[in-house]
């Protein structure tokens, strides 16, 4: 235990890294440039919004699984172009990471987050809570996701689902 | 304030004949708090079956879940002979609810506030101090433990999906979903099946809103472009929609690929819906299977009051309608594969997951078209919806350009408003 955190005491570079990267993801979303969005993962990815209790009994379901960068492309065309809902905007609220390990090239994180929802009409509201159980890697000495996985407490999802979290 | 408060004088004066051979439904019906009461007595508690679950989800001897019908909270759970109870989650102490969890394991159901415990049956199994302490308090003599059971409803299951009945006067649960019903879930739940996990949905609407759109076959081309681009559905292709002789229960089905796209693209001309140029960098998000032996891909099969049973190419899954007042309801999808699955169908089920519940490509837009009648009509109740595609009569169709089964919830909703309860 010591050791690892010694080890991260050292690379604490790496710790910046993972907020830079979390910060930009909550950014790209909450200023509608969904388009950078996927570019924010590795070809090879997987993106999962799951609810806590489904993944708590150790079942699969989940109301967004995508399983290729491709997918979130698809996602990010079918919000603009194919699917209808209330005009809103996101705001992330993101807490510190907990970082698990770094081994192999791999770290892997633990945050939590808060995204309120405000439609047209000014109201905002506690749309999403939830953690965020991330493995990031470098891709030519840039950090990005190789897994973000979504799992959240607010188990009864207002109206629908469109904008990722 | 509103014209119209009173249910009785609602259904009075809700015409039998809407404008040029059309249907109307009066816009009180879904915003008065005094008709959504009536529902709750003459509906979710008169002589229907409503569903609270499927047997998969409670398979041990002590397995419960929490839900409700309409507003009421039941506890539905299997006893050690495997036999399923569904009950009021009230102690008959003082009210308080017994089960305070979603889902679990427990040898019997224990009140929090004073102790009273019940079997999984729902009788009353024991109390604290019933005999007083040292000669003081306690009961009275002729407290008689049998008369202080949970309230348990008439419970029956048909091919793993179970249903609870606050009537002593409905009849049986097959003859209640009629023979269509009944081959439509014999198909689906022709072998075991497994749970893959709940989504849940909260639409700010009224929940008769939702029973329209799931028998509404006109509006699933047009509002779903998902559907339409993909040719998952369009109102072209082979399909129709089948109901009951009392009209309650509505079976809308399609057949993929059973329609000319260049036709379809006349047909849907310059429509939102239909976009070709839109295409999918991963299209193994559409990829499947045959489930059936039919051509059969979309079957929405709505059982009045409460639920939906739907296949959507290989998506399967069951919609429950918990009511939280005359705005608001919970949708619960609860999505299903089969026991025998095997690893391929596992990840074809979890790609096409995407395509369902409230973050899904092709009905993530039900719960705004929910929202969007319910702001229109929130004044002018006297007033009235128009439907007249197909003809604006009830009943089955062997094509999908109709709203005859949405005519025939409202015939069937208006029959049984009309009962007083027994």
């Amino acid at each position: 235990m010591e050791l690892a955190e010694a080890k991260l005491g050292i690379e604490s570079s790496v710790f910046l890294d993972i907020c830079k990267l979390q910060t930009k993801y909550s950014q790209v979303i909450d200023t509608d440039k969904l388009e950078d969005w996927p570019d924010l993962f590795v070809d090879d990815c997987l993106y999962k919004i799951q609810p806590r209790e489904n993944f708590d009994r150790d079942l699969e379901g989940s109301v967004i699984v995508c399983t290729s960068k491709g997918m979130l492309v698809d996602r990010v065309v079918a919000h603009r172009h194919a699917n209808i809902f209330a005009e809103h905007v996101y705001r992330h609220v993101v807490g510190m990471p907990l970082i698990h390990n770094t081994d192999d090239g791999m770290i892997s994180t633990s945050t939590s987050y808060v995204v309120f929802r405000t439609l047209n009409d000014g109201e905002s509201v506690t749309y999403s809570v939830g953690r965020y159980e991330d493995k990031l890697v470098r891709e030519n000495g840039t950090l990005k996701f190789k897994e973000r996985q979504v799992i959240f407490d607010t188990n009864q999802i207002a109206t629908q689902m469109v904008t990722p979290i | 304030m509103n014209a119209i408060v009173n249910t009785d004088n609602l259904l009075k004066s809700w015409p039998t004949q809407g404008k040029g051979d059309g249907y109307n439904v009066p816009y009180g019906i879904f915003t008065e708090t005094d008709v959504y009461n009536e529902e709750q007595k003459r509906i979710f508690r008169g002589p229907n079956w409503s569903f609270v679950g499927l047997e998969a989800e409670i398979l041990k001897s002590g397995d419960f879940k929490s839900t409700f019908i309409g507003d009421t909270p039941v506890v539905v759970m299997r006893d050690e002979d495997g036999d399923v109870h569904v009950v009021v989650n009230r102690c008959a102490h003082r009210g308080a609810k017994v089960c305070r969890s979603l889902r679990g394991n427990t040898p019997n159901l224990e009140c929090v506030y004073h102790s009273w415990a019940y079997n999984l049956k729902g009788d009353l199994i024991g109390l604290p101090f019933r005999r007083g302490i040292k000669g003081n308090g306690g009961m009275p003599k002729s407290f008689d433990m049998k008369e202080h059971s949970l309230q348990k409803l008439r419970v029956e299951t048909y091919k793993g999906l179970i249903f609870a009945s606050f009537s002593d006067t409905v009849e049986s649960l097959p003859d209640f979903l009629g023979e269509t019903a009944c081959e439509s879930i014999d198909r689906i739940f022709n072998r075991p099946i497994k749970i893959l996990g709940d989504q849940r949905q909260r639409i700010f609407g009224n929940w008769k809103l939702y029973a329209e759109n799931t028998r509404d076959p006109y509006h699933a081309s047009l509002l779903h472009m998902f559907h339409n681009t993909f040719g998952l559905y369009r109102a072209s292709q082979k399909g129709g929609c089948k109901l009951d002789d009392k009209f309650r229960h509505s079976i809308l089905w399609s057949s993929k690929g059973t329609s000319s796209t260049a036709e379809d693209a006349k047909i849907y001309k310059d429509n939102r819906a239909f976009n070709s140029d839109f295409t999918l960098q991963d299209p193994s998000i559409l990829a499947g299977k045959p489930d059936f032996d039919d051509d059969i891909t979309v079957v929405i099969l709505a059982l009045f009051p409460n639920v939906i049973v739907q296949q959507i190419s290989n998506t399967l899954a069951v919609r429950q309608i918990v009511t939280y007042g005359p705005k608001e309801f919970e949708l619960v999808w609860t999505s299903f594969g089969y026991a025998d699955d095997d690893h391929e169908m596992d990840v074809i089920r979890l790609k096409q997951s995407n395509l369902i519940g409230p973050a899904g490509l092709i009905s993530m837009e039900d719960g705004e078209a929910v929202e969007l009648v319910h702001d229109g009509i929130i004044r002018d109740q006297d007033q009235f919806s128009y439907m007249g595609m197909g003809g604006g009569e009830p009943g089955s169709s062997d094509h999908l350009v109709t709203e005859s089964s949405i005519i025939g919830f409202w015939e069937y909703y208006r029959d049984i408003m009309g009962q007083q309860p027994a």
